[in-house]
């Protein structure tokens, strides 16, 4: 068992210093997200103009990869467009199931490779992102 | 087996020579489960290659040689924690499952609208969970005996508890599986029945670790689970005084606890029967008896004091190790330590110990409310038994250290 793999300097940073955590003061939506098994939490403060994500910032409690996730999530996604996001998240999903899609780079993000190999640690690597899809479709639904 | 010997001990339990992760394995969660001995192990086996029947039901040979195991390990049972009769306990799947019973058996019975029933902000969910459904199902309300600000239990708040004549039942964790607090069971169980009411104990996290005597406290009601206290899962027991389980109802209907049958109506056997539908986890309740010999053999003194030991040795080396917050009382405490170290999450904190062959717990240990009390989220847990040793929290505490510095 590798545990470097998991570990990584860039995760532990992001753990450490994480990006874009507060709340913002008027956000266009925010959304909740909890890991029942573990009891990690974040919520989500995402300003939008039309399609385009213009702020994001983040709260919550959790594990080194959960919360290093979510802070990589945050930087990456601020100034793509709404459908630009969804992308990146199926791209994400599809990293951590172990499918590989080349077409997006997913920069930094890569880092958290590692996680795939710890089954039980999947589920925290996805909770930012989970809980982002879910911000996007609250968004989507306020269209119709 | 007269004197303590730690080592002696290990070599009764295959598991603690294995491996994980290429290092030998140091388990502490001990609060979790236990690990089982050769005895407990060997005797399941032998009934299940040599006497498997069905108990109370042939007429044959090897029918009544698992009733007769079954019923000897009721009687181990009921000696160990010295109940006036061996009809007193009750095999259930566990703990959750005894306290589930005591809720509904008695509890629908004698529980109605507007009475209370006490609880602590300690419980662990099995002892919480059922009591929200009765309270739901009857209009009962719970309320909760405070908390002094070293987790120690406020005597106070329970009197003044006690003393509302709504009060029907007080439902205790003997000891927290998350603070190690062993709370001062006596003198609630005093207060209590000076208000005529009855006292359940959840014993999960006490009843492996030290000597207990029914007669000598006078509960009403306690619950354990094998499992944790070196026996097979699936079977504990639920303890009640006998006026208690003749008063109640029956709880699961079925095969073993009718006396006659028809097909409006039914008579119940007498207690324990009457408590025990369907066919029980015989072949578990006989490894569970084999659990309790090697305990006795033991000695329940000396692991108390072993456990106790090294919980102090384990509590130095932590303070040395600096950045480490401890939960829980810093006198009274069995072998549980629930901490915090430096900003590192319990969830990595277990996986970078399970990398060292350290095995604990992390997350909020069935215990949310307590949690919340503590104004925690999570904690890591370090919990010891009588084969665990000062070299095994040594490597434990290096592995931290390590971490330590990961996470600072
Ligand atoms: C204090 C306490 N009560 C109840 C339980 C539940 O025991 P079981 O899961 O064996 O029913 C546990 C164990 O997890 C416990 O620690």
């Amino acid at each position: 068992m590798n545990l470097d793999l998991l570990y990584r300097e860039v995760i532990l940073d992001h753990y450490k210093n994480p990006r874009n955590r507060g709340e913002l003061e008027s956000p266009t939506v925010k959304f909740d997200g909890h890991n029942p098994l573990c009891g990690d939490t974040v919520t989500l403060h995402i300003k939008t103009d039309g399609e385009k994500i213009t702020d994001v910032k983040f709260q919550g409690d959790g594990c080194s990869i959960s919360q290093a996730s979510i802070s990589m999530m945050t930087e990456k996604i601020k100034g793509l467009s709404t459908s630009e996001v969804k992308d990146l998240i199926e791209n994400f999903r599809a990293m951590m199931k172990g499918e590989e899609d080349k077409e997006i780079d997913m920069g930094e993000l890569e880092v958290l490779q590692g996680v795939k190999q710890f089954p039980a640690r999947i589920k925290c690597a996805l909770l930012g992102w989970d809980t982002l899809k879910q911000s996007l479709a609250v968004l989507d639904d306020r269209k119709i | 087996m007269s004197s303590f010997d730690v080592e002696t001990i290990r070599k009764d339990f295959p598991i603690l020579s294995t491996k994980v992760h290429d290092k030998p394995l140091v388990y502490l969660d001990n609060a979790a489960t236990t690990q089982k001995p050769n005895s407990v192990i060997e005797i399941m086996n032998e009934y299940m290659h040599n006497h498997n029947a069905n108990v109370h039901r042939g007429i044959h040979l090897l029918s009544e040689k698992s009733t007769e195991g079954y019923e000897n390990a009721r009687i181990k049972v009921a000696n160990f924690f010295n109940a006036s009769q061996p009809e007193e306990i009750i095999f259930t799947k566990g703990t959750t499952e005894s306290i589930n019973l005591v809720a509904h058996a008695w509890g629908r019975k004698f529980i109605s609208e507007g009475d209370i029933i006490i609880l602590s902000e300690m419980e662990h969910h099995s002892n919480l969970v059922p009591w929200q459904l009765l309270a739901k199902s009857v209009g009962a309300e719970l309320k909760f005996v405070e908390m002094n600000e070293d987790t120690t239990l406020n005597l106070e708040s329970l009197k003044e508890l006690v003393s509302d004549k709504r009060a029907k039942l007080v439902a205790l964790s003997y000891a927290s599986n998350v603070l190690g607090n062993v709370n001062p069971v006596k003198e609630v169980i005093e207060i209590s029945h000076s208000e005529n009411i009855p006292v359940l104990l959840d014993g999960a996290q006490a009843a492996p670790h030290h000597k207990i005597d029914f007669a000598e406290i006078d509960c009403d009601f306690f619950a354990c689970s094998a499992h944790k206290m070196l026996g097979p899962t699936g079977i504990g027991i639920l303890y009640a005084k006998m006026e208690l389980l003749e008063a109640m109802d029956p709880f699961l209907g079925g095969g073993e606890m009718i006396l006659e049958v028809g097909l409006h109506e039914s008579s119940y056997k007498e207690p324990p029967y009457k408590f025990e539908a369907g066919t029980p986890s015989y072949i578990e309740a006989i490894g569970f008896g084999a659990a309790i010999d090697y305990l006795k053999a033991v000695g329940m003194d000396s692991i108390h004091d072993h456990e106790a030991n090294l919980s102090k040795y384990a509590l130095g080396e932590l303070k040395k190790l600096g950045d480490v917050e401890v939960y829980g009382p810093s006198e009274g405490r069995a072998g549980i330590i629930s901490f915090n170290i430096g900003n590192a999450h319990p969830h990595d904190v277990a996986q970078l110990l399970d990398a060292d062959g350290v095995a604990v717990r992390a997350g909020h240990h069935c215990a949310q409310p307590l949690m919340n009390w503590l104004k925690v989220s999570s904690t890591s847990r370090a919990s010891f038994y009588l084969y665990n040793t000062e070299s095994e929290v040594d490597v434990f505490v290096e592995s931290l250290d390590k971490i330590k510095e990961m996470f600072n």
